[in-house]
């Protein structure tokens, strides 16, 4: 989002105010809110705010970012770049190389730890439900526990079986 | 469910009740989803943007727990109504810019609020009265995966959800909560705790007026990072930053009533009167004697008050409420008027 005073920065300052009896809301750069907060310093300590958010929003140099396309919806890097929207999903694949550290240096870190989709969250719960019984199967063969082996293999097989039905 | 119909009602964040509900007004947990592959909203074109809403509109239908709900297409709806759903907190003031193709599902009780096609093809919030930010995410979490499973959404197992804004990638979350700190606005100590949230990789926001003139004491904070943190993890660290916020807002309230009662119960006193007998008043200076009244409501000072009656006032009193209670369209000056009938008839002896 670009800032709503100037129309030039990116926007990382988000305000509500009211003027003759309309709410607005403000989304400002750094220097604009700067500006705007002279006055109000006292109350609110904007300074203070801007000091913890002067890493948003920056993108790698020009010259580091070429002419790279998404190859779904078209957008180029260098658009990202001007408005600081992606273009659809796979542009996160296609700008890699780029959002990979951008994505680093606003997070601090570069990956999830949250939740997935619903199909997704059960295919992972499957993957390693099947990596542990085949982990299980692998000791009880070393630790000749014959019986136990049989038992497991055919738990695999069942969850196989399921799979493709 | 008709536009109307919310008129009548309490919106949730200010129904005044939950956990410390003296100090925060509302906690409020969002979620940002997209449709895999689909140009986000800002580089859809009409059709593309028209097939988002149709398919979101058809996967909430079929969604049971999404039932009581109502959708509202923005195309279709004057400006009084768009404002007044801003207003309500229901949606951004973003949403109501070029409306084509855009929409708001809200359920009866204010809950939930779904945005399709704002800066993500989804933006979904659960409100919640008081300090209760993890009941609002068993709420989200559950509506998440409900609309996951009718939904193909752009996810990434590196990154998690993808979003428009690097800046909500990965859990796409932001949880946020609403405080009043009249003693620490009152008592200069507010520079000092907004620095410090910063330093946190938390933001806040407040809901201030012109020049220098600060209104209302309402700060809303919210985490940052969105990445890399699990959601519980998120909202912990923010629900420990508000106890330690709530912690310093009461002990400011203590050392005034202590040191400086005089003065408080003066201001307290001096604010109610003023609001109980205006004839012409601002939205801006309601607000901010509003705030006085509530903290006195709070410490006992101002003893026939219920907090519900004065957390009421706080949107009632905006242009589209009042317009919308007025049945037409009004002046700057109008509104003054009528916002001070308004406040008499519901605050007045
Ligand atoms: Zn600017
Ligand atoms: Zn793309």
């Amino acid at each position: 989002m670009l800032c709503n005073i100037c129309n030039k920065n990116q926007a990382t300052v988000h305000l509500t105010e009211i003027i003759d009896d309309q709410m607005n809301e403000l989304h400002l750069c750094e220097e604009c809110a700067r500006n705007k907060s002279v006055q109000m310093e006292q109350q609110f300590g904007l300074a203070d705010l801007l000091a913890g958010l002067t890493e948003f929003g920056k993108v790698p140099e020009e010259k580091d970012s070429p002419e790279i396309k998404c190859p779904n919806c078209g957008l180029n890097f260098k658009e990202f770049k001007k408005v600081g929207r992606l273009g659809c999903s796979d542009c996160y694949n296609a700008f890699k190389k780029y959002l990979a550290p951008l994505l680093k240096r606003i997070h601090g870190s570069g990956v999830h730890a949250g939740k997935a989709p619903v199909g997704v969250a059960k295919d992972v719960k499957k993957n390693s439900e099947m990596q542990e019984l085949r982990q299980s199967l692998q000791k009880a063969i070393e630790n000749e526990q014959f019986e136990d082996a049989a038992r497991i293999r055919d738990v695999i097989k069942d969850l196989e079986k399921k799979e493709k039905a | 469910m008709q536009i109307n119909d919310f008129l009548n009602h309490t919106t949730e964040w200010l129904k005044g009740t939950g956990p410390h509900s003296d100090i925060v007004i509302s906690s409020r947990v969002r979620l940002a989803r997209n449709i895999e592959k689909s140009s986000f909203p800002q580089w859809a074109n009409k059709k593309q943007s028209k097939d988002i809403l149709d398919i979101i509109e058809v996967a909430a239908k079929r969604i049971d727990y999404l039932k009581e709900t109502t959708i509202f297409h923005l195309a279709d709806m004057d400006a009084v109504d768009k404002q007044f759903l801003i207003e309500r907190h229901l949606m951004s003031h973003e949403h109501a810019q070029k409306t084509d193709s855009k929409a708001v599902i809200v359920d009866d009780e204010e809950i939930i609020s779904i945005m399709v096609n704002e800066e993500d093809h989804i933006r979904a919030q659960v409100m919640q009265s008081g300090f209760n930010l993890f009941e609002g995410w068993n709420i989200m979490n559950k509506i998440d995966d409900f609309l996951s499973q009718e939904l193909p959404f752009a996810y990434s197992s590196t990154w998690g959800y993808l979003t428009a804004c690097p800046t909500n990638t990965g859990t796409g979350m932001r949880g946020s909560v609403m405080l009043h700190l009249p003693a620490l606005v009152m008592s200069r100590q507010i520079n000092q705790v907004l620095a410090a949230i910063s330093k946190l990789q938390f933001t806040a926001r407040g809901l201030y007026g012109e020049g220098t003139q600060a209104s209302g004491n309402f700060f809303q904070v919210s985490n940052q990072v969105s990445l890399g943190h699990s959601e519980n993890e998120i909202l912990e660290n923010l629900n420990g930053l508000i106890r330690q916020i709530i912690e310093q807002e009461t002990q400011a309230r203590e050392i005034m009533l202590n040191q400086n009662r005089a003065m408080l119960e003066d201001k307290i006193h001096r604010s109610y009167g003023i609001i109980q007998n205006a004839h012409i008043i601002s939205s801006q200076e309601t607000i901010e004697l509003l705030s006085m009244v509530r903290l006195g409501s709070d410490l006992g000072i101002i003893k026939d008050m219920d907090r519900a009656r004065v957390n009421e006032l706080f949107i009632m009193i905006l242009p589209a409420h009042l317009q919308k209670l007025e049945k037409r369209k009004l002046s700057s000056q109008e509104r003054d008027i009528k916002r001070a009938e308004l406040i008499r008839s519901r605050l007045g002896k």
